[in-house]
């Protein structure tokens, strides 16, 4: 498992060699690359920030990985999370995960991001034509998680 | 009993603090406790913490409740919602 929380940029094909290197069990990898739009809720989105809490964002992510290996047959997973100042093109977050076959990669994949979304303490800011606003939380990506809930 | 108390996002910009360190009176015992306790600071404090607002709480560093029970040298943090991915 790798979780890093850094301002750098990322290459996805790099990170993917990694994640697979030296392991022929692996027969499938399922990746996740989330990027900056510059239209969001009707407006046009020029930059913005993304603050996280140090210490806190990485355990969380951590924690929501071991939830998805306790679910599915994964042999190793990464998620990669800028923050600090983007642009609109720029990549945000990469969930990859490294599994036999391709059903628990897709799974896994979907259920890190989706409890990402909802569990690890991030906030984006954004500048618009208006000025900046503080990006507010969706009711579908809180259902979005809920799927995934045991009951 | 001293508390770490972090503040982030829009919370930190409309309290103007980013964190803390305070000395919290013995009949505090909760996370929801010390919310309460904060929110009597003034205006700013009593809107942004008050129970109408969708605020999230975490405890050591973990997601938690009001009725997480506090103890000394630990942080509290007050948070929106979270919008990350």
């Amino acid at each position: 498992m790798v979780v890093r929380v850094q301002t750098d940029d990322f290459d996805l094909n790099t990170e993917i060699k990694q994640l697979r290197e030296n392991n022929p069990q692996i027969g499938a990898v399922v990746s996740f690359l989330g990027l900056v739009r510059d239209l969001n809720d009707g407006q046009n989105v020029s930059a913005m920030e993304l603050e996280y809490y140090p210490v806190m964002t990485e355990k969380a992510l951590q924690d929501i990985v071991v939830q998805a290996n306790a679910r599915w047959s994964v042999i190793d997973s990464l998620i990669i999370h800028r923050v600090g100042p983007l642009l609109p093109l720029d990549q945000i977050v990469l969930v990859a995960v490294a599994s036999q076959h391709r059903g628990d990669a897709f799974a896994a994949c979907e259920f890190i991001m989706d409890y990402l979304k909802t569990q690890a303490p991030f906030w984006k800011k954004e500048q618009t034509s208006t000025g900046a606003r503080w990006v507010d939380a969706r009711e579908s990506d809180e259902l979005a998680r809920k799927k995934w809930q045991l009951d | 009993m001293k508390i770490q108390l972090r503040f982030f996002a829009s919370v930190r910009e409309k309290l103007g603090v980013s964190e803390q360190t305070v000395d919290v009176p013995d009949e505090i015992k909760t996370v929801g406790d010390v919310r309460a306790w904060l929110a009597l600071r003034g205006a700013d404090w009593a809107e942004t913490l008050s129970a109408e607002q969708p605020l999230r709480t975490a405890y050591d560093h973990v997601m938690c409740e009001a009725d997480t029970l506090i103890e000394d040298g630990k942080e509290v943090a007050f948070f929106p919602p979270v919008t990350g991915g």
